[in-house]
């Protein structure tokens, strides 16, 4: 066996590379599927989910009952589901109540409806802060809220993947579905920013 | 393990840094190790506890440097050498050792479509009685394992609320480790934020976990 360390490039890119290459060679991954995986969540998988599900929710009130007593049934219906998004549950926000998703453990994030998380959510001061001072976070995407707000932060400690059903916002009543998801933003489904 | 990945509730960690209109990858490798880690899980020789918990066991200090996907690179990296998938020589060399037949890949592309479509189901049907119910007192336990445990230092000893019952669930403490699966009930258990921070937090607000019934006792 060769123990010759100039063969291991130091560049983090090439060691990937490294790896994939000899994973390869070893028959233990295709290329192929490596490129479908990627494709997927470059190009399929995003937070237009998430937003066609709070337009839904927000436009067909049976849908939303059946939305927040199980967020993954009701998420299959618009055949959203699987990986990271198998035990889904939906918070929502009220006058009264403002919801925040964090995973303080690792970055658990509910990839089926949003995609994959943005780095901010898997930094260290998010995962840190969000818990203890979850008023200070949201004053720094801009969010203060007033005292009387109550706010839940749900810190994704097992299997379940939870989504925020934000506010409506008011004057949107004669948007349709589609124009509704347009203005919902990734942010306001993790509960950093709300929909305006 | 009360580890670096542990967080919540550490302060001097900075602000929150967003990048506007942030790219799912920030280089194509980054996709590479997603979809690497992805596809070597379809073996089966290791759970994703036991991911998580290699990824638990980066040293401090590198933990912190390091970008959440080279965190997943360097997991999977050791769980193919622990799995024996790979040697190390032959990650060292990027060779496989002589004479090694080659493997028939378990995840082809024809199957990311299904495989992404059913996930990895960590809910079980079992009929294991639940422990404590909806509306419940409960106070967490005060455990300090040196494996895998998905019960933060901050929300140990603390009391708490059961909010649901979400039904029976894999055990990550057990499945981490190769212990099998332990399944039984896990809770969304709802702690004051004072209960948690003291009288700095706002007396509205509070923080919901999902708990595990060995992570409990009644209050």
């Amino acid at each position: 066996m060769s123990h010759d360390h100039q063969a291991v490039p130091s560049d983090l890119s090439l060691r990937v590379k490294a790896l994939e290459s000899l994973l390869t060679e070893k028959g233990l991954v295709d290329p192929a599927a490596l490129d479908a995986l990627i494709d997927k969540y470059q190009h399929k998988v995003g937070p237009r989910n998430g937003a066609r599900v709070v337009a839904k929710a927000w436009t067909d009130p049976a849908y939303k009952q059946r939305l927040l007593a199980d967020g993954t049934a009701a998420m299959a219906e618009l055949g959203y589901g699987g990986a990271q998004g198998e035990h889904m549950v939906v918070v929502e926000n009220t006058p009264q109540t403002h919801n925040l998703i964090v995973c303080t453990l690792c970055s658990c994030y509910p990839w089926s409806v949003l995609g994959l998380p943005p780095v901010w959510y898997k930094s260290a001061p998010y995962r840190a802060r969000a818990v203890i001072d979850p008023r200070g976070v949201l004053r720094e995407f801009g969010l203060e809220l007033p005292d009387e707000t109550e706010v839940r932060v749900w810190d994704s400690t097992a299997e379940l993947r939870y989504l925020v059903l934000p506010e409506r916002p008011s004057g949107t009543e004669n948007l349709d579905q589609e124009a509704l998801a347009a203005l919902v933003s990734r942010d306001s489904m993790i509960g950093v920013s709300k929909v305006v | 393990m009360n580890g670096i990945h542990d967080m919540g509730g550490m302060q001097d960690m900075g602000s929150v840094v967003r990048e506007e209109n942030e790219p799912v990858f920030h280089a194509p490798w980054e996709g590479r190790v997603l979809a690497m880690s992805l596809a070597t899980a379809a073996w089966r020789k290791w759970s994703l506890d036991a991911f998580r918990h290699q990824m638990e066991l980066i040293p401090p200090s590198e933990y912190l440097r390091m970008s959440y996907y080279e965190k997943w690179f360097t997991a999977v990296t050791e769980r193919l050498v622990e799995s024996g998938l790979v040697t190390r020589a032959e990650v060292e060399t990027s060779k496989p050792a002589p004479g090694t037949s080659k493997a028939v890949p378990p995840l082809t592309a024809a199957q990311v479509p299904s495989m992404l479509r059913t996930g990895a189901l960590a809910r079980r049907d079992l009929a294991v009685s639940p422990r404590f119910h909806a509306g419940q007192p409960v106070r967490t336990r005060n455990i300090n394992p040196t494996g895998h445990t998905r019960l933060p230092r901050y929300a140990r000893d603390k009391q708490g609320t059961v909010e649901r019952d979400h039904g029976v669930y894999v055990f990550p403490d057990s499945a981490a480790d190769s212990l099998g699966e332990n399944p039984q009930h896990v809770y969304s258990v709802r702690f004051a934020a004072r209960e948690l921070w003291g009288d700095q937090a706002s007396p509205r607000d509070a923080v919901y976990l999902d708990l595990w019934d060995e992570y409990l006792d009644a209050a």
